[in-house]
């Protein structure tokens, strides 16, 4: 076994005997598990309200008077708003609206509520608007064309291939779940690992065991001893949530778990996937065994990885907009930036086509940033593992990586 | 071929030369002694030579070679900053840095039970680190130091924080070492120590070679024509002596530029004066020390 082996069997070993490994690693799902015995439990007793809600109206034009019940709302005819307001004081209505005489030309309808509000609920909205339209085309058009114009829009998007036969990877909703999972994934994969290589750098520092280390291995089969171990590590971990989520979804809903199960990964879609989770992993883990090895306390460590953690899970804010607009050249952008990289390409491939160069770009970037984080790395912690004290400024790193 | 080889090494910081233009070398079978007071770039001096910090300008030699992965595993470091993970048994600690050294377990836990017991610790073989005292902690890095029997031992002040017992027993093993062929490297500030178990020295202040060669030789080189004499009866004017420094036991005589140790000695027999004692009196390290360093400052 090669020393970069058994600095990896050493860290790896270690990490999953340590108590704070074991206790994360456990307690998640179990976290989970109690949040669907309480959500059991809860939605056991409360159900969901079935109360028909009264609304109002005062019918200044005439001809609104069918279509009074829509769904659980039911509308109440008023003869003014002065009895409209009765209505409203004695709570036998919740809020009304006066359809005006001009109407037709105008469509002004007026809204009064005791409630502090910006816009009626939805709801109460879409109930208003089918009663309105409905009364309006009745009697004009058949009832089944009422009804579509009630809801036009019956939505079912078939991907063709070029040649026009059906592809067999197809969008949707279901593709996002995928992504979205393996970039929470990649996100939580690096929030704890960096966290376990400062720790660990941090504590060789502060117990002197650095120098004794290197006496026997470089820097170099330190470093991708110790990054690979606890990666290694870290993907337990992660392998132990995935097993758990869909015994944990299966229990939550069985039509979570059933939907989930009707989701089809194409293999290159996976291969990406796991591809930008271990390049991303990699270029956090050097990042985070640079400011380990500059840091004079774990603690300080953790407090400036914060900077970096942030830029990886920075996407995740603003999933919903790439996945509305995946193509946009910011998104590009951060494709192919290294930081942004895996988890705003991971959310793009749910949602869009991307092209073959940015991937072919942001592949080799991430790759080239690695190298490059290998070797500065190496510099960093042979430069200031052997220093204790203070955190030396950005300039003084800079200065001393020129000249050492 | 020499177990190391420094030529003309510099090592600078920001605001200070911590190691200016420093050259020796280390005989196999030997223990040699790098001294000098705190700071004098003893620790840097090693450091480049684990190659665990680079030199500015200069070339060192460990083994015949530029230290490579294969060298690392026939040396054996004892660092001035020392520690071990807390959390692990030593057994495990002992097994894992010895693996590092291209060890297979199960000899080393031969070994290590070997030296534990020599060291009257082999009941603490299963405790984690953080359980021994500091002594204890300092006894374990010392077998990891050792147990794969390397060619080139450096030792960085390996008796600081030991009782006088385990001082002895450590002492003992690097005698036992160095007679089985093995070079060995003391950093020590304690002057007192150097001289009971080094060959050879080079003495260091502020980064440069202040003294360099075998000990004997140096010491006899900075002597001050003066005996040690321990005696019977009245002693009175003896002719040829300068001057008489009273101890307890004995009495130190430092001769004039005319008389020679053998000369006195003639003297005295001849006076019938019972002679217990007779020692050529060599100037302790210390007092070489700050001579040189006196001068160096001047």
């Amino acid at each position: 076994m090669n020393k970069t082996q058994l600095v990896f069997r050493h860290e790896f070993l270690t990490t999953l005997k340590r108590k704070g490994f074991i206790i994360m690693t456990f307690i998640v799902p179990l976290i989970a598990l109690l949040a669907i015995g309480a959500y059991q439990v809860i939605s056991g007793t409360v159900k969901p309200s079935e109360e028909i809600t009264n609304i109002g109206y005062v019918d200044n034009l005439g001809g609104f008077d069918q279509y009074t019940s829509q769904g659980l709302i039911r509308l109440v005819p008023f003869s003014s708003p002065d009895e409209a307001n009765k209505g409203l004081d004695s709570k036998d209505i919740k809020e009304y609206f006066v359809i005006s005489s001009d109407y037709i030309n105008t469509g002004l309808i007026n809204f009064y509520t005791l409630e502090k509000q910006l816009s009626p609920p939805p709801a109460t909205l879409a109930a208003i608007k089918n009663f309105l339209s409905s009364n309006l085309l009745t009697g004009k058009v058949p009832q089944t064309t009422i009804d579509l114009v009630e809801a036009p829009l019956y939505l079912i998007t078939t991907r063709i291939t070029e040649t026009g036969a059906v592809s067999p990877e197809q969008g949707g909703y279901g593709n996002l779940i995928i992504p979205g999972i393996f970039s929470l994934l990649l996100v939580l994969s690096i929030t704890f690992s960096s966290s376990y290589l400062i720790q660990g750098m941090g504590d060789e520092k502060e117990n002197r065991l650095i120098e004794v280390l290197l006496s026997s291995v470089s820097v170099r089969q330190l470093i991708i001893g110790k990054v690979l171990g606890l990666g290694a590590a870290g993907l337990v971990q992660v392998v132990v949530w995935v097993i758990s989520a869909p015994l944990l979804l299966g229990l939550a809903s069985s039509s979570i778990g059933g939907f989930l199960r009707t989701l089809q990964i194409p293999p290159s879609f996976l291969v990406l996937c796991i591809v930008y989770f271990i390049l991303g992993y990699l270029l956090f883990a050097m990042i985070s065994t640079a400011i380990g090895a500059i840091s004079p306390s774990a603690r300080e460590g953790q407090q400036l990885a914060t900077i970096f953690t942030l830029g990886a899970i920075s996407p995740l804010w603003f999933s919903s907009l790439i996945m509305l607009f995946p193509n946009s050249p910011a998104w590009v952008v951060l494709t192919i930036f290294p930081i942004t990289a895996p988890v705003v390409l991971m959310l793009r491939l749910g949602s869009t086509d991307v092209a073959a160069w940015q991937i072919a770009v942001s592949i080799l970037v991430l790759l080239l940033s690695v190298t490059g984080g290998l070797l500065m790395t190496a510099r960093i912690v042979r430069t200031y593992l052997l220093m204790y004290g203070k955190r030396p400024g950005l300039g003084e790193i800079v200065r001393n990586l020129r000249n050492g | 071929m020499n177990a190391v080889e420094v030529n003309h090494v510099v090592k600078s910081y920001a605001d200070k030369v911590a190691v200016d233009d420093l050259s020796f070398s280390v005989d196999q079978g030997e223990i040699f002694g790098l001294i000098g007071p705190n700071g004098a770039g003893k620790t840097t001096t090693i450091r480049m030579m684990m190659d665990i910090i680079k030199p500015d300008l200069g070339e060192i030699a460990i083994l015949g070679k530029k230290l490579d992965e294969t060298t690392k595993n026939s040396l054996g470091y004892l660092p001035e900053e020392r520690g071990l993970y807390k959390n692990l048994r030593v057994m495990d600690s002992i097994v894992y840095l010895a693996s590092l050294k291209g060890m297979n377990p199960s000899i080393t836990v031969e070994k290590a039970s070997r030296l534990l017991a020599q060291m009257d610790m082999l009941t603490s073989q299963r405790k984690k680190i953080e359980e021994l005292s500091k002594g204890m902690g300092q006894i374990i890095q010392f077998i990891v130091t050792i147990i794969h029997d390397p060619q080139l031992i450096i030792l960085d002040e390996p008796f600081s924080g030991l009782d006088p017992v385990n001082t002895e027993l450590i002492k003992k093993i690097l005698i036992d070492l160095k007679n089985q062929g093995k070079a060995i490297i003391l950093s020590l500030h304690q002057m007192n120590q150097v001289e009971e178990l080094s060959d050879r020295i080079l003495m260091v202040n502020k980064g440069k070679a202040v003294l360099y060669g075998n000990l004997a030789e140096i010491k006899s080189r900075y002597r001050n024509n003066a005996v040690l004499l321990g005696y019977e009866g009245e002693l009175g004017e003896v002719p040829g002596v300068a001057e008489k420094r009273e101890h307890k036991g004995y009495v130190e005589l430092v001769l004039d530029n005319k008389t020679t140790p053998h000369q006195l000695l003639e003297r005295l027999v001849s006076r019938g004066i019972a002679i217990n004692r007779f020692e050529i009196a060599t100037p302790p390290l210390n007092e070489i020390f700050l001579k040189v360093a006196g001068d160096d400052h001047e």
